[in-house]
């Protein structure tokens, strides 16, 4: 399984070094040719506006795209669910638009207000998955093509799923929990597209929408 | 908030923890944060690509020219930055002076830098960083002072070099002489660890903890003394995390192509053809200073302990 790590900016050796202990091939990805065979990508943490400028300069907007669009598994966290949303409020220059979500930069405010918490994740069973949330973007709508995969107490949706993409909120990579990163890896190994159908959606995932 | 959501989620988010201190720190790496004077600079900084910036009233080669007692920022000027942006800002405190950094954690900045670009509030003792809510970074010449800034609480380190210089030669030696003491407690035998902590003045725990990551425990950026893209590239070569750098954009001819030019040669630091590439037509970098022009009492890396 070859599993790229968006070398941009930001916390990709915090995803390679787990995603080597689960016995991935793990790599650095900076430029368009170093997708060509990728099963799976990870957008990482880091300043989703340093991230945009590098993959517009790069010229990895139109690549990474494609190569989802032919079934490459995409994740991205924190910054990297920012690239990934359809909307993006906050960010200034294009995205990756690849998941039906719309999300909110800065959304729980300074660096004063991160926070680590509980999330409930039905389709990882009943034990919570703990989670760390550093000036968090908030996922604001989770379209009819995507589906909410965990939230916080109060019910607020921090990660969803389409198909093969997949955006959280928080830093699974700052804690010891793998368990988003052997799903991701799931995701990336399914052929054809593990697709959840809409009706099913609930059901599956056991998470509501945002309101 | 509720309590528990039949879910299994439980507990009220906590704030201001360990791990969210140091985890910025690891969103910043492989990025470049930039000293900026003005509301004007910030945009330039954040548009070219910078991952943070640091809101200052002078930048450190001006600082040095000035002389005088120089200390945290108007509130103001902080507060315009913040407004400015969206990505992280960063301000300095005088080291020792504990109630500017009370100010700049009310005043919602992102990373408070106990800084020795400042004149010193306390020649004894540094800022007890741990009550705070904001993360602090600090500088560091070696690994023994490294280690004592993050049992102070430092959530993240940099390697001093001497600011304002334009000459990169401290930032080479600081960040060398950390990798090499890392390495040295990576061969060492267990027993000798203690005698080792006395020698770097560090506490024993986070000696251990260092041996045993084979790296500083939070992320190290290099700063002092970058003005090219090469110089940055340099730095992460020698393992730095990212980089910072002040007076080298705003000092020089034309900051905004400089300023984007670093940033790309961060990103790249290990493909010597894009560094090249990016390098082009520049014009003049910061000026300069030779480090043995600058009087034994000027040197601002010589300040903390």
């Amino acid at each position: 399984m070859k599993i790229g790590v968006l070398a941009l900016q930001g916390d990709f050796e915090e995803h390679i070094s787990v995603l080597t202990k689960l016995g991935a091939d793990a790599s650095d990805v900076r430029l368009p040719e170093q997708l060509d065979d990728l099963d799976g990508l990870i957008i990482p943490g880091g300043e989703s506006t340093t991230i945009a400028r590098l993959l517009a300069r790069w010229q990895l907007l139109s690549p990474i795209r494609r190569r989802a669009l032919e079934g490459m598994a995409v994740w991205g966290t924190c910054a990297g669910a920012i690239l990934l949303a359809e909307r993006a409020t906050g960010l200034d220059r294009e995205g990756l638009r690849l998941m039906d979500i719309a999300v909110e930069r800065n959304a729980y405010g300074r660096q004063v207000d991160s926070f680590e918490a509980e999330l409930s994740v039905p389709a990882f069973g009943s034990r919570p998955f703990h989670a760390v949330f550093i000036r968090a973007p908030r996922i604001s709508e989770v379209g009819a093509k995507a589906m909410p995969l965990a939230c916080l107490a109060d019910g607020t949706v921090v990660a969803a799923q389409q198909d093969k993409l997949l955006a959280t909120a928080f830093h699974p990579e700052l804690t010891d929990d793998a368990r988003f990163h052997q799903h991701f890896l799931a995701l990336a190994a399914a052929s054809p597209p593990a697709t959840i159908r809409e009706t099913e959606s609930q059901a599956a995932t056991g998470v509501r929408r945002p309101a | 908030m509720p309590a528990q959501d039949g879910n299994g989620a439980s507990q009220a988010n906590e704030t201001g923890t360990w791990k969210v201190k140091t985890g910025l720190a690891q969103m910043l790496k492989g990025g470049v944060i930039m000293d900026v004077v003005t509301p004007e600079q910030a945009t330039i900084a954040e548009e070219a690509g910078a991952c943070a910036v640091m809101a200052l009233e002078r930048v450190p080669a001006d600082i040095r020219a000035d002389g005088g007692v120089a200390r945290m920022s108007d509130p103001e000027v902080i507060s315009r930055i913040i407004d400015a942006v969206t990505i992280p800002v960063m301000a300095k405190c005088r080291i020792g002076h504990l109630v500017e950094a009370q100010v700049l954690e009310a005043l919602g900045v992102d990373y408070i830098d106990e800084s020795e670009v400042l004149t010193p509030a306390d020649e004894a003792h540094h800022v007890n960083k741990h009550p705070f809510k904001v993360p602090f970074i600090c500088g560091c010449r070696d690994l023994g002072e490294a280690l004592r800034r993050i049992g102070e609480g430092a959530a993240m380190m940099r390697t001093k070099g001497e600011a304002g210089t334009g000459n990169i030669v401290e930032a080479v030696r600081h960040m060398r002489t950390v990798w090499d003491s890392i390495r040295k407690l990576q061969t060492m035998p267990e027993e000798e660890l203690m005698a080792e902590a006395k020698e770097l003045g560090a506490p024993l725990e986070l000696v251990r903890e260092t041996r045993s990551l084979g790296r500083l425990p939070v992320v190290n950026f290099a700063a002092g003394g970058v003005a090219t893209p090469a110089d940055a590239a340099l730095m992460m070569q020698l393992g730095a995390d990212g980089i910072f750098i002040g007076s080298g954009i705003f000092k020089s001819e034309d900051p905004a192509p400089r300023a984007h030019a670093v940033v790309q040669a961060v990103t790249h630091f290990q493909d010597a053809k894009i560094i090249a590439e990016v390098s082009r037509g520049l014009g003049e970098p910061m000026r300069g200073l030779e480090l043995s022009q600058i009087p034994e009492e000027e040197l601002l890396a010589k300040r903390g302990w």
